[in-house]
């Protein structure tokens, strides 16, 4: 059970959209896919679901190839698109009864899941309402509720949390985290801290090629093997206290309450800690700086980033 | 296909288009057959239906794409095709689905006129001085019309996202395929070859269905045409990919 892209080319007249992608999503994990704008997410995925076809590689959703057995690979997938399209018109529970339908449930258990998928989004009080009466936060729901309407093993979504408010973000980022047990789910998104909280792995495409397919921890290790810290204190101090500390770069006085130490040093924290201790230093905070997922993510999508790696 | 199907005659229900098409279509109907003078029964003297299935065609030629524009040009548009392609379903079911909605749709535009069948069997002198055989024939005519017309404004809906284009090459592309032919067929330049021209046109075998005579050749026809409507429905959408 997971998702495997093999060779994956998608050409749209001149233009490359996916060149030559491999990746697997696996099972139980959640795994971000990120790019800027345009880098060809979408396409990977419509892809993945049968909605287009490649030029030349596959998708294996659980084995079965999408290109060779789509409608086998469309009844596992649940797909939530980008944008979200939905038929307007509809109410609530009869939208999440055609796709039922569509997926050939019967009545009974159609009627059940929609009970649990009304719950389980907090769409309970907007059941009888029309899509086109709901605000973007309660639609975004009822795309999601859509793409678990079948119970799928393989959860697809697009740009999830798009256009919501952070109070929502946090909501459907909870639902998600609550399913993702023993499914395999693909989020693409282009907000870091969405995958800093949601993704156990994180695949990065920049103009239909791949650039980085690791853990998050693995990929915040390898982009920096140096190590930098934001110490700030209470009260002036003397910025040489710190200047014989062992494998340091560099040293960067913000003022006279706050240094910015970089150091090659992996028990860097440990060691300006053992030196404010020493001295009764009236330290307030000490953060890490760079390595951060904007960084990565910044380095890996750049042309110069292209040129580092 | 059930399930596409039943979502396309909500969606009809909900919006305003098939109440407004059924209804045009009634009280055009029901104008030419009792109030203008011309055509009106009352005046003309004869217990027939003949001007429902003589006016009937041109009134379809407009409503039916009316009908038929907004299925896939929509679905497109608002980026739904990608709800509904990338579900399990066939495409076949997707295209047939739309299309049976359509027609069943024809169908109940087409019920309520039996009102007209019951009432001019009763002014009949003596009451029943009608041709019924002919009337059944007539009206299986009229519903195989509306089905192609139909066919015809799914397969215009399929190549567009927009709904204006969609209805103008639909009722463009039924007003050709009825009536094109037929007087293309008069053209003298290829007078020995005029049989085989109409043969081509709906007319033809709507008008030879019209006179009673349910003939497997005119319904071969009819659903003949209907499949290749569809099939190059589901090829224009397959082309997208």
């Amino acid at each position: 059970m997971s998702l495997e892209v093999i060779n994956l080319v998608k050409r749209y007249d001149t233009q490359q959209a996916v060149d030559q992608i491999s990746f697997v999503a696996p099972t139980g994990k959640i795994t971000g896919f990120l790019g800027p704008n345009g880098a060809g997410k979408s396409t990977t995925l419509k892809i993945a679901t049968g909605f287009i076809r490649p030029t030349s590689g596959d998708i294996l959703v659980n084995d079965i190839s999408v290109t060779h057995n789509p409608m086998s690979v469309k009844k596992t997938v649940g797909y939530l698109p980008e944008h979200n399209p939905l038929y307007l018109e509809m109410y609530v529970r009869e939208y999440l009864d055609f796709i039922g339908k569509a997926y050939g449930m019967d009545r009974k258990s159609r009627y059940q899941r929609i009970h649990e998928l009304l719950d389980l989004c907090g769409l309970t009080i907007e059941k009888h309402k029309k899509l086109k009466m709901l605000s973007k936060g309660y639609r975004q729901r009822v795309g999601l509720a859509k793409a678990l309407m079948s119970d799928p093993s393989v959860l697809i979504l697009d740009e999830p949390t798009t256009g919501l408010d952070p109070n929502q973000i946090v909501e459907i980022r909870n639902v998600i985290k609550t399913i993702a047990h023993e499914k395999t789910v693909i989020l693409s998104t282009h907000i870091m801290q969405e995958v800093e909280a949601l993704c156990d792995k994180l695949v990065i495409i920049h103009r239909g090629k791949l650039v980085a397919d690791d853990s998050l921890a693995h990929l915040q290790r390898k982009s920096s093997n140096q190590l930098g810290l934001s110490v700030q204190f209470d009260a002036p101090i003397d910025p040489d206290l710190f200047r014989s500390l062992k494998g340091i770069i560099s040293l960067e006085v913000k003022s006279d309450h706050q240094l910015i130490i970089t150091s090659k040093s992996e028990r860097l924290r440990q060691e300006v800690l053992a030196v404010i201790t020493e001295h009764n230093l009236p330290l307030i905070t000490i953060k890490n700086v760079g390595g951060s997922l904007e960084e990565i993510f910044q380095k890996l999508t750049t042309e110069e980033g292209e040129a580092e790696l | 296909m059930i399930a596409v199907m039943m979502k396309e005659i909500n969606e009809f229900l909900y919006s305003i288009i098939a109440y407004l098409v059924i209804g045009v279509f009634l009280i055009g109907v029901s104008i030419v057959l009792w109030v203008l003078p011309e055509t009106s029964l009352l005046e003309y003297g004869y217990a027939s239906m003949e001007p429902l299935f003589s006016i009937g065609p041109y009134l379809f030629m407009f409503l039916i794409p009316a009908i038929t524009m907004k299925s896939f040009a929509e679905e497109k548009r608002s980026g739904t095709i990608e709800l509904l392609y990338t579900l399990p379903l066939t495409s076949r079911a997707i295209v047939l689905g739309k299309f049976l909605a359509a027609s069943l749709l024809v169908f109940f535009s087409l019920l309520p006129t039996l009102v007209y069948y019951y009432s001019i069997y009763q002014l009949g002198n003596p009451p029943g001085n009608l041709d019924t055989s002919g009337i059944v024939g007539a009206y299986f005519g009229l519903f195989f019309l509306g089905s192609v017309f139909a066919s015809i404004g799914i397969f215009s809906s399929s190549i567009t996202e927009n709904q204006i284009v969609s209805f103008v090459v639909g009722a463009l592309l039924c007003f050709i395929s009825y009536e094109g032919f037929t007087t293309l067929a008069r053209i003298d330049l290829w007078v020995s070859w005029a049989y085989y021209i109409e043969y081509f046109g709906i007319m033809f075998h709507y008008n030879a269905m019209s006179k009673g005579v349910i003939d497997l050749l005119n319904l071969t026809y009819f659903v003949g045409f209907i499949i290749i409507m569809l099939l190059a429905t589901h090829y224009s959408l397959e082309a997208r990919k």
